[in-house]
């Protein structure tokens, strides 16, 4: 089968950048990113379905003239479903700003417990049962 | 009985745009989302019947025989079919009973029944697709349904774990859809039957990429170590039944997924090394997660990921033995992990909270509780008589017989996760359900340094010996860190909102009792846990022959392309 190099390049162009932009800390370039990594996951259905013919409607072209339709179909059921993902992650991402004025993406409970672990770890040898330095560890602060 | 098969996707489908239209008459709802999902446990209990005696059936949808979409029923489609139509009825009549969220006082929502029923279609829907698209297409449906009810309400808790799950699950979401390009590029087709018979034919690197591509997605969705670190941070934050129809369905689909495709696509896999080393890694990580936790729910949803690992194990060995004693724990297991979220949905409601530290007594309060948290609780860890140990002996008996020295490891390590399970399950019910609520208090206040002087009045023995140790604190035999000091400092103080079981005893603000209707569905799943011991006998030939037909590839094959012509 002959492979189309320019859809394969922007494929793999697409993909890189919504990979880039998924791994931001904010939700929205996370989304941005899910909606270019989608399209590029898209141009990947259109050139598995081989060179682009004739539409394949019937009669009006030989058989082996004719576009697979089938990729075509995939394709568009996919667009849909992120359509529907991304209107979902845009309304969290709404939510998020309403609740807490930014929309990062938080810590896990885990990781944040972890690291108030280490951070108590490292200010005293026996870990002491204080209350001190516990407000500052709120990991959206940290970070900046 | 053929006209049968299509039924658990479409009546779930027709009432949720029912529940939809009756979204002002709450009452209407709960009718007819009850009426359905029970018509979809006598649809899939006289499928297994039908299948079990005449073999699978197979329906193209609209007539497009070998163009279409094929809904296939095999022996092991039928028997997940089942065993998730009589969980989602339990867990509904659950939610009804409980009020849906327990919280809707702040969160009105009449948009769960016909979520919940879409869940349902799209979990039945990918039990039946016969093909890799609508497998896809099944996946969405369940996991969009499982966004919207993650985040039922949108509290910052929920979102802020819903984030995360739903990243998470478009990511994978998105790996399946180059898997599917690729699939579609390689060999022309996604029905499942068509590509498992023109895969052979590929050079051997391009479908190990396939099967690659789809391992990791099924992994991510089944939360397979490494790729399950999801799924402890976004489950108990959900409303009990919600994470209970999770914890129980939601995974298992994607087990199932990794079992269809490895007995039918690849069944000489070079992978089969690789998932046991994963099945090992799960279940050993796993269940130390759960020894670590201090909340009831995070320890459950540890112990969840601890068990898929059994799970993969069973593929893993790529026997005929391994994939049944497989097939057998997932029925077992979807029983068990949704019985024992239902239950801790009851703590929550009887005692206020699920915390470790906040709990005590609660064998006292309620013994009927107590009971319903045992039996299952010692089904999960493997005390025999019951399934658990049932299950966990029929895959150490395929590890043992298929003799590599890696099952064997993974026979040692299965046994060594069972008695960690039992520890922590142990630990749980010694400190939320043996001590007294006067004994949890005290030992919050001890952890906070508030206790020291009620201690020098009272008897030693009551309040156990304080130590402590690299940044942990030991009470007795247990350790807590200090991502529990929080919970303790808020016990402690006596003017915070936040009170413990001792305290709200002390001021009376307990419910004093259980709604029947969440008792009912939860001691009806205990019971059905043990029914599977029952009849284990049955069960295990069943999962026998459903093994024997998914190593059997051509009798998948055979009945689905079966007068279709090529």
């Amino acid at each position: 089968m002959e492979v189309n190099l320019t859809l394969l390049v922007g494929c793999a162009v697409m993909s890189g950048c919504g990979v880039y932009l998924l791994l931001e800390r904010s939700l929205t370039r996370v989304l941005v990113g899910l909606v270019v990594l989608s399209n590029g996951v898209n141009l990947a259905f259109l050139a598995a379905s081989g060179p682009a013919g004739d539409s394949p409607f019937w009669g009006s072209a030989e058989p082996e003239d004719m576009s697979d339709p089938l990729p075509q179909a995939l394709v568009l059921t996919a667009i849909v479903i992120t359509l529907g993902t991304i209107a979902f992650l845009l309304a969290l991402a709404h939510r998020s700003w309403q609740l807490h004025g930014h929309d990062d993406v938080q810590d896990d409970v885990e990781d944040a417990a972890i690291r108030k672990l280490a951070l108590d770890d490292a200010t005293s040898d026996s870990f002491g049962l204080s209350t001190e330095g516990q407000e500052q560890d709120d990991p959206v602060e940290d970070r900046q | 009985m053929t006209s049968l098969v299509p039924l658990p996707v479409i009546l779930p489908l027709l009432g949720t745009g029912a529940t939809l239209m009756l979204f002002r008459f709450p009452r209407a709802q709960r009718i007819v989302s009850a009426l359905v999902l029970t018509a979809v446990v006598v649809v899939a209990a006289v499928l297994l019947v039908s299948v079990d005696r005449d073999g699978t059936q197979v329906v193209w949808l609209g007539g497009w025989e070998g163009l279409g979409i094929a809904l296939v029923a095999d022996r092991l489609a039928v028997l997940m079919l089942l065993v998730s139509a009589v969980v989602t009825l339990a867990v509904l009549l659950y939610s009804i009973g409980q009020g849906i969220t327990g919280d809707e006082r702040e969160t009105p929502v009449s948009i769960y029944h016909p979520t919940f029923l879409t869940l349902v279609a799209g979990v039945s829907n990918a039990f039946l697709a016969g093909d890799l698209f609508n497998l896809f297409v099944s996946f969405e449906m369940l996991l969009f349904s499982s966004y919207v009810l993650l985040t039922l309400g949108g509290t910052a808790a929920r979102v802020r774990a819903g984030t995360i799950y739903v990243v998470v699950n478009v990511v994978s979401s998105m790996l399946f859809l180059i898997a599917l390009a690729t699939t579609y590029a390689a060999v022309g087709t996604l029905n499942l039957a068509q590509v498992a018979e023109r895969l052979d034919g590929l050079p051997p690197s391009v479908a190990l990429m396939i099967q690659l591509l789809l391992l990791v997605t099924f992994a991510i969705k089944a939360a397979v170590f490494p790729l399950s670190l999801w799924l402890p941070d976004s489950y108990p934050t959900a409303p009990a039944p919600v994470t209970a129809v999770f914890a129980g369905l939601l995974t298992k689909v994607g087990v199932y997924a990794i079992i269809r495709t490895q007995t039918l696509l690849f069944p000489d896999s070079p992978l089969s090394t690789l998932l046991m080393v994963a099945a090992l890694l799960t279940m050993v990580i796993g269940i130390l997660g759960a020894i670590a936790q201090s909340d009831i729910k995070r320890m459950l949803s540890f112990t969840l990921v601890s068990h898929i690992g059994y799970m993969i194990f069973g593929v893993g060995l790529a026997t005929e033995a391994g994939t049944g004693g497989a097939v057998f724990y997932v029925a077992h297991h979807i029983t068990i992990q949704t019985a024992l979220f239902l239950v801790v949905g009851l703590i929550e409601r009887r005692a206020g909270s699920t915390a470790l530290l906040r709990l005590g007594g609660l064998a006292r309060l309620s013994p009927l509780l107590g009971v319903l948290f045992f039996v299952p609780a010692m089904n999960l860890a493997g005390i025999p008589p019951m399934s658990g140990f049932l299950g966990k002996v029929d895959l150490f008996q395929a590890g043992v017989a298929q003799g590599s020295p890696l099952a064997l490891v993974l026979v040692a390590g299965g046994t060594l996760t069972s008695l960690l399970t039992l520890y922590a399950v142990a630990k749980t019910w010694a400190l939320a359900f043996w001590r007294s609520p006067q004994q949890a208090h005290d030992m919050a206040r001890l952890l906070v340094g508030h206790g020291e002087e009620d201690r020098r009045e009272q008897d030693e023995q009551a309040v156990p010996a304080m130590v402590e140790h690299r940044g942990h604190v030991h009470v007795g035999s247990v350790a807590f860190g200090a991502a529990d000091l929080d919970e303790a400092r808020q016990v402690a103080d006596a003017d915070a909102p936040d009170r413990d079981l001792h305290q709200l005893i002390e001021a009376g603000a307990l419910p004093d009792r259980l709604p029947l209707l969440m008792v009912l569905p939860t001691a009806g799943l205990v019971l059905a846990s043990l029914a599977i011991t029952v009849v284990a006998g049955p069960l295990v030939g069943y999962t026998d022959r459903a093994a024997a037909d998914l190593t059997d590839r051509d009798s998948y094959v055979g009945a689905v392309m079966d007068g279709v012509p090529r």
